[in-house]
């Protein structure tokens, strides 16, 4: 009877340390790393707007496992995101690539900048070389005058 | 019945609306009292109707009636009830109402809080808000009835997407709404110097509270729906610049602007056309991304399910109410006049530039929302553009009006000096480049994209420290106590507010720079470790919810040998729609966020666990609080209190002092 | 008084109605393809209703054809097939189907309940090559000359309209080049 429970109360220690440091979740992290930095830069096509990382569409799951394929195979960033733009267009990326048409996207708000603050800086200087301001009429002046006599107000 | 009711509520308020849009403007410009008394009484049954109307959708919804089509798509008799009511504006009808009620509650209280203003000005603004009333009461009775019938009724709802049965949903859309909405107050009272041909520094006086509170709610209900989506969304993602938040942020950014400019047109008198323009152009922006989320005409995931009838009521509605105000503005700007002189460097050109700069920043978020659709529209082809260029376009943009930011309070109004400034913020500039440097090299390594963020954070608080010293020194003598407590409510409001923004940068960066993750494997028993944290996967249970099922898992945290917290992250499937949804678990505290969700289960009793260690994140949603609530105390400043003790006899005497000699 | 540069926001917002009326007509969801005029992707599949065979894009060398891409699990497949079986039986264009991402058993038993337009199925269990042919959401029919050139993509199901303005004429146009 006491060898039974010598016997179990081994097979229980036993089983607690089976309890072990959780392995990482896919065979190879840094490859995972790398399949997710790409990932996060296509959009998912079924989706509305959403990054195929953060997709469960069959779709995006289908091209992570292709990126994870290319990048085990050897392929880089750069090629796996024109094997991406060569089937699926432009419309992939979520960082447009700068060609003639989108130009005006990426020097666009820079170019406004610059127009900005020389428009700006030209409407300063300008405005500092106008006109003093119009003396007061009789008018204006006797009010003033008036105001200014009387009581004074609470602050 | 019910349904019926609300209706016709609405039908009445349109017809309310039609009134106080005419008569009192037409009162003002004849100068017929009877007229233009209708304004406050309208306005305020409109509200009425309106909030009547939004009762009895809210009650449909409640008592889960399923004859009324709307409920019976967004509602289902096993949903909770807090989310029933929430469920209001779940969807495109419903949602438009909450607008409505949004535009009467502020007509609301600006017919209340406006017995001192000039009766014409008063009725101006009532009657250009109703006109923005009658566009919304139109579009819904005729294309988006809430109340439209469902025969035979169903037996139950289609249920409120899951993604949307959270207390983000009570409060983030109705909090959005009201800032958004309140930018409409500003555009009324700038229509209303348009129209009357005068604008002065009583005007912006009168317009500043409540455009301040608008920005204040914007600011609140944009941060909300942020943190609302870190935590629901599963991956931890607080920002997608998607063009619907982009559509939210358009607003912001030239409400900010506003804001500011606001402040010189009431202290100087200056930018007298330019904030007038920022008011129509930050409430067009407000009705631009209601047209974008409703029309269909770009992807996003907060999107409204709509057909393209629809996008064309709310496009031919834009079009009125923007061509107007801006051709209102092409005609009449000139007379309002362009104010007080100042120099090249002055506190004046400074907020200037801030303007233009936020206004770049704003353009840029437009052109990057709307390039996709210009291309397409003109054959060129589709394209995607995301968060990698936002985040290139805009950092750059936002980096010299931040610097600004710590100069501008400190320079005089009318002429200030380059060199002066230069001397008082040495010391300002040393400490935050030691503070750009201490720091990362504290949190593990080097980073010079958090080094560059931090150098900017830390010299907006750096800036506001002497800014302060500075206003204490010049207070009458006291102790630090009475001093501070002199210093009027609107300059902490505007040093909360811009602390704010250094809290939020200390956040973005930190957490950008430094958040570890680990994606483990774990059956029950395993622990993982990250950054110091032990996570013991200790059990996982099935949990009935309400209206869906869960598989709950246990995670014991500890630190070393001390407890920290015990985290439940879920995976719930709703059984209505079968949709699967990952409930997060998050332990927040102040200088980190441990966020853990559960991934797919390999085996029932093998889940994978992803662990996140976000520090400082809570920073990114305490900086917006701040931001909030330094906007609310700007806004109850005494000083715009104060005018109920002047009279009006002061305020014709100061109105006519600055009005503007040359006409 | 009408100063001009207070125009400009008025004309600017002008330009921006303009585009957002257009983009009201738009789909902002359809990616169109970058493979029109460019050659066919290769693919040499097992062949669906028997699989010890296999069919590539070469086979159809010299003519002008049709790939349908479908699968038995596709609610707006099943709204097309009869345009697509009522082409097929005109003779005017040969048919052949990609069984994309589909379990054979159940393709098989689709085609024999609905009927079978296509010469011959491919049989794509993994999508690679649905992939290579950017596709992205079932159904999609290609249409590739003699040359084995991709000249037309339609996405989503073929309508009896767009066979009539579309397909048939670009079908006559490539076949009259002989």
């Amino acid at each position: 009877m006491r060898k039974l429970f010598v016997l179990l109360f081994g097979l229980i220690l036993a089983g607690s340390v089976l309890a072990k440091e959780a392995p990482p979740a896919v065979p190879d992290p840094a490859l995972e790393k790398r399949t997710m930095a790409l990932a996060e830069e296509l959009r998912c096509l079924v989706c509305q707007n959403q990054t195929i990382a953060d997709s469960h569409a069959e779709l995006a799951i289908d091209l992570k496992n292709q990126i994870r394929e290319k990048l085990k195979a050897g392929m880089s960033e750069e090629q796996i995101l024109q094997f991406m733009v060569a089937r699926y267009g432009d419309f992939v990326l979520y960082k447009p690539p700068v060609k003639a048409t989108t130009v005006p996207l990426w020097f666009g708000p820079f170019a406004l900048l610059f127009g900005a603050l020389a428009g700006l800086f030209y409407y300063l200087l300008r405005r500092r070389r106008s006109a003093a301001p119009q003396p007061l009429s009789e008018a204006e002046q006797a009010r003033v005058q008036a105001l200014l006599d009387s009581p004074e107000e609470r602050r | 019945m019910v349904p019926e009711l609300g209706h016709f509520a609405l039908i009445l308020a349109l017809c309310i609306a039609l009134v106080q849009s005419t008569l009192p403007l037409a009162g003002a410009a004849r100068g017929n009292d009877a007229w233009m008394a209708l304004a406050r009484p309208a306005a305020q049954a409109q509200c009425l109707f309106i909030a009547l109307a939004f009762g009895c959708l809210t009650y449909a919804f409640v008592s889960n009636d399923f004859s009324v089509k709307y409920v019976a798509e967004h509602s289902n008799t096993q949903l909770p009830l807090a989310y029933r009511v929430a469920g209001v504006w779940g969807g495109h009808e419903g949602s438009l109402l909450l607008w409505t009620l949004m535009l009467g509650l502020w007509m609301f209280a600006v017919s209340i809080f406006s017995r001192s203003l000039p009766q014409e000005m008063v009725s101006r603004v009532l009657s250009v808000m109703g006109m923005i009333g009658v566009g919304f009461l139109l579009f819904m009775l005729f294309a988006s009835n809430p109340f439209e019938r469902l025969l035979p009724a169903a037996a139950d709802g289609r249920d409120l997407n899951p993604l949307l049965q959270d207390p983000g949903m009570v409060f983030h859309p109705p909090m959005l709404y009201m800032g958004y909405v309140g930018f409409s107050v500003a555009f009324a009272f700038s229509m209303a110097a348009l129209i009357d041909g005068r604008l002065d520094a009583t005007w912006a006086r009168w317009s500043r509270p409540w455009t301040t509170v608008a920005w204040s709610v914007l600011t609140l209900g944009i941060a909300l729906g942020s943190g609302w989506a870190y935590y629901v969304l599963g991956w931890g993602g607080w920002w997608f610049w998607d063009p619907v938040e982009n559509a939210s942020f358009m607003p912001w950014l030239v409400g900010t602007a506003l804001i500011h400019s606001l402040a010189v047109t009431e202290k100087r008198g200056a930018f007298r056309s330019w904030t007038v323009f920022l008011a129509i152009l930050a409430f067009s922006l407000s009705l631009l991304g209601t047209f974008l989320v409703r029309s269909g005409v770009l992807t996003s995931v907060h999107a409204f399910a709509t057909d393209p009838k629809r996008g064309i009521f709310i496009l031919v509605f834009l079009a009125v109410v923007v061509g107007s105000s801006l051709t209102l503005f092409a005609w009449r700007a000139s007379k309002v006049g362009l104010g007080g002189r100042f120099a090249l460097v002055s506190r004046e050109s400074m907020l200037l530039t801030n303007n233009a700069l936020l206004l770049v920043a704003a353009g840029a978020v437009l052109l990057g929302t709307l390039y996709p659709l210009v291309l397409d529209a003109f054959g060129l082809g589709k394209i995607s553009v995301g968060p990698p260029y936002f985040e290139a376009v805009f950092v750059p943009l936002m980096a010299p009006a931040l610097f600004l930011m710590g100069i501008a309070p400190l320079a005089r109004w009318k002429q200030a000096s380059l060199p002066e400034l230069a001397v008082r913020l040495r010391w300002a500039l040393a400490v935050s480049f030691a503070a750009a440097i201490i720091v990362p090299l504290a949190m593990g390594h080097w980073s010079t994209m958090v080094g560059f963020s931090l150098l900017l954070a830390a010299w907006i608080a750096a800036t506001s420290v002497v800014n302060l010293k500075a206003k204490l020194a010049h207070a009458p003598k006291g102790g630090i106590g009475a001093r501070l407590a002199q210093l009027p409510r609107s300059y902490y409001g505007m040093l909360l507010a811009h602390l704010g923004i250094a809290v939020f940068i200390v956040g973005v960066a930190l957490v950008k720079g430094y958040e570890a993750e680990t994606d483990v494997r774990m059956e029950v028993g395993d622990t993982a470790h990250l950054h110091g944290y032990t996570f013991r996967f200790t059990a996982i249970n099935e949990v009935k919810g309400p209206n869906y099922t869960s598989e709950r898992g246990t995670i014991e945290v500890t630190r070393g040998a001390e407890p920290v917290v015990t985290l439940n992250p879920e995976k719930r499937l709703y059984t209505v729609q079968n949709m699967p949804m990952t409930e997060a678990a998050i332990d927040a505290g102040f200088t980190r966020h441990l966020y853990v969700a559960l991934g797919d289960s390999i085996t029932p009793t093998a889940w994978v666990v992803r662990i996140y260690h976000k520090p400082f994140i809570g920073w990114i949603w305490g900086g917006c609080l701040l931001m909030g609530i330094g906007g609310l105390l700007a806004a109850f400043d005494r000083r715009y209190r104060a005018r109920a003790r002047a009279g009006s006899a002061q305020l014709t005497t100061a109105a006519g002092l600055n009005a503007s000699p040359a006409r | 008084m009408l100063r001009a540069r207070f125009l400009i926001p008025l004309a600017v917002f002008a330009v921006v109605v303009g585009i957002l009326g257009v983009g009201l007509t738009l789909d902002p969801r359809e990616v169109p393809s970058p493979l029109i005029n460019k050659p066919a992707p290769a693919f040499n599949l097992p062949q669906l209703a028997q699989p010890d065979k296999t069919i590539s894009q070469k086979d159809m060398l010299g003519k002008v054809w049709l790939l349908n891409v479908w699968a038995s699990w596709c609610v707006s497949c099943r709204e097309e097939h009869s345009t697509i079986l009522e082409l097929a039986r005109s003779g005017v264009v040969p048919v052949l189907g990609l069984n994309y991402k589909d379990e054979r058993a159940d393709g098989l038993a689709w085609l024999a309940r609905l009927g079978n337009p296509y010469q011959i199925s491919a049989y794509d269990r993994d999508g690679r090559i649905g992939i290579d042919y950017g596709v992205y959401g079932v159904p999609e029919t290609y249409v590739i000359d003699k040359a084995g050139v991709i000249r037309y993509k339609r996405i989503g199901a073929v309508t009896p309209e767009v066979v009539r303005d579309k397909i048939l004429p670009l079908v006559k146009e490539l076949n009259g080049n002989a």
